[in-house]
């Protein structure tokens, strides 16, 4: 995932970030899921900027997606989804996702 | 089996959490603590600045041996906007004392040794665990927690909830409700390392002498917000953070934001040629006192970020987390020293002495500072700007004169602001500083 800069500088890439943490992703247990829908609402469209690792993104039909591997548990989406109920947040299962080195 | 039974279980291992299980375990109390990271900190995020007086409380030599990396001896306040910075700074010899008052430190390293003592006082530790549940009795009093890998339950008298910013066992069992968009910012921060003599010359340091910048105005693109840059010994934390519901309506990427702010002309220098090692995200509670939840009641108390103890003006947090863990603690110790329940009344204290310290004292200062801030973007976009252009003004010598300049940097005011609006800016920020 690539984004403009307002300044007109060189793309922000988020992997390229990610890449430098972390993380015990624990295989088939996503802790962050989004509920099925046909229409986004304009809170769970939020998240596709607002994540700070870029978990979110829109699919071919325009509804949103969550891949929560690069996840740092800030907890913003689900803060911004609490009333909509658009996603399901758990914390990973003890000891899984982010580890930080320096925090 | 009966279920193994604890006089106090304390949900986390950060500052608030290793206060209050250091503080219980010194009293002799029987302490279990719970942690989901793979190790204490492993889940922490933080700038970060240590203040010595709040850790002094619990462990008086921590210099000997606590991972600090440089003391505080001088203090840059930058107005940004795009091109420049409007700054103060205060450095000061003094600051080079025999036991220096703050200390960048990285909080992964410092969050490990401070539990290391933890659990050198006497506490039981187990992390890679998270607590799912809080338990109640009949009554509706806390009596335990229940966790992801003890197949059963675990009881005691009272559950100290030190679970952070992002708590949900709290938040889920209805002892506080969720957080608001508009009351927490979501900070974003990069790890960037240098020789420590690159670190040094940059920032005009010797020894362990450091320098923390703290940044406002355009960087954060009109959002209530701020930005930062500490200097460790060989790396630099430097981040940037807004108001999630100014995030969420702007669509402003965080890390964008962050980008933009090491591209600023000011920091790009001091950042040049700095290799990253790590990116990291946190929330931090910045509504204030009007923002907090209820901090005690059957059975359980809450400190530290999960009770919303930041204050948001002077950047101060792991400071009221360590001293609200270490109060909470000590009410309990003198509870159960005095053999009474760890009950909602009883436990009434722990608010009490809450107020009696600093830490309720200035969160109830600097109540209204959260509102001022989010209805007035002026003071994050506009003020930056006229302070910059005023300073321009001012200093460039080009044949104009004086009076001249200083009719220009009036008229500049009066038209953007407006002299009610300046007047009326000021009042409202008198009458949230009092």
């Amino acid at each position: 995932m690539t984004d403009k800069k307002p300044n007109g500088a060189e793309p922000v890439k988020i992997e390229e970030k990610l890449y430098q943490n972390r993380y015990l992703v624990d295989p088939g247990r996503p802790h962050v899921k989004v509920r099925p829908h046909e229409t986004p609402s304009p809170e769970l469209l939020a998240l596709v900027n607002v994540c700070p690792a870029g978990c979110y993104a829109r699919d071919e039909h325009g509804r949103v997606e969550v891949v929560p591997d690069g996840c740092m548990e800030c907890g913003t989406c689900r803060i911004l989804t609490a009333e909509t109920e658009d996603i399901e947040w758990n914390y990973p299962r003890g000891g899984y996702g982010v580890q930080f080195k320096f925090g | 089996m009966a279920p193994e039974r604890f006089d106090a279980i304390v949900v986390g291992a950060g500052p608030s959490g290793n206060a209050a299980a250091y503080t219980m375990a010194k009293g002799g109390l029987k302490v279990l603590q719970i942690e989901r990271g793979e190790y204490p900190g492993a889940k922490n995020v933080q700038g970060a600045i240590l203040y010595a007086e709040a850790l002094e409380h619990l462990i008086p030599d921590f210099r000997e041996d606590a991972p600090l990396e440089r003391h505080v001896i001088e203090q840059r306040v930058w107005m940004m906007d795009d091109t420049s910075h409007t700054g103060f700074s205060y450095r000061s010899d003094d600051f080079n004392e025999e036991k220096p008052n703050r200390y960048t430190i990285i909080r992964a390293q410092f969050d490990r040794w401070l539990s290391s003592r933890v659990r050198d006082a006497g506490a039981t530790l187990i992390t890679e665990t998270t607590v799912t549940e809080l338990l109640r009795d009949l009554q509706g009093r806390v009596i335990g927690v229940l966790t992801d890998r003890h197949g059963g339950p675990i009881l005691a008298d009272v559950v100290v909830m030190a679970e952070g910013v992002n708590g949900l066992v709290g938040q889920r069992s209805g002892l506080r409700e969720e957080l608001k968009p508009k009351t927490v910012a979501l900070a974003v921060k990069e790890m960037l390392f240098l020789p420590q003599e690159t670190v040094e010359s940059r920032f005009n340091l010797t020894g362990d002498a450091g320098v923390v910048i703290e940044a406002m105005g355009t960087i954060t693109q009109g959002m209530t917000g701020t930005g930062f840059l500490y200097t460790n010994r060989e790396s630099l934390a430097i981040g940037v953070g807004a108001i999630v519901s100014d995030l969420a309506a702007t669509g402003i990427k965080p890390y964008a934001l962050l980008d933009a702010f090491k591209r600023h002309p000011s920091i790009a220098p001091l950042i040049a040629g700095a290799e990253v090692k790590e990116y990291a995200a946190h929330l931090i509670p910045e509504g204030g006192f009007n923002a907090m939840p209820d901090l005690h009641g059957e059975g359980w108390l809450i400190a530290g970020d999960a009770a919303h103890l930041v204050n948001a003006v002077h950047r101060e947090g792991s400071n009221l987390a360590m001293t609200s863990g270490r109060i909470a603690g000590e009410t309990i110790v003198w509870l159960k020293r005095r053999r009474e329940p760890c009950d909602k009344e009883h436990l009434a204290e722990y608010r009490k002495r809450l107020e009696d310290s600093f830490v309720l004292k200035d969160m109830r200062k600097y109540r209204k500072v959260p509102d001022l801030l989010h209805g007035n973007r002026q003071l994050m976009d506009l003020y930056p700007r006229l302070l910059s252009g005023a300073a321009q003004t001012w200093l460039r010598v080009d044949g104009v004169d004086k009076r001249a300049k200083e009719s220009a940097i009036l008229r500049d005011l009066r038209r953007k602001r407006g002299f009610g609006g300046l007047i009326g800016d000021a009042v409202k920020l008198a009458r949230a500083w009092r």
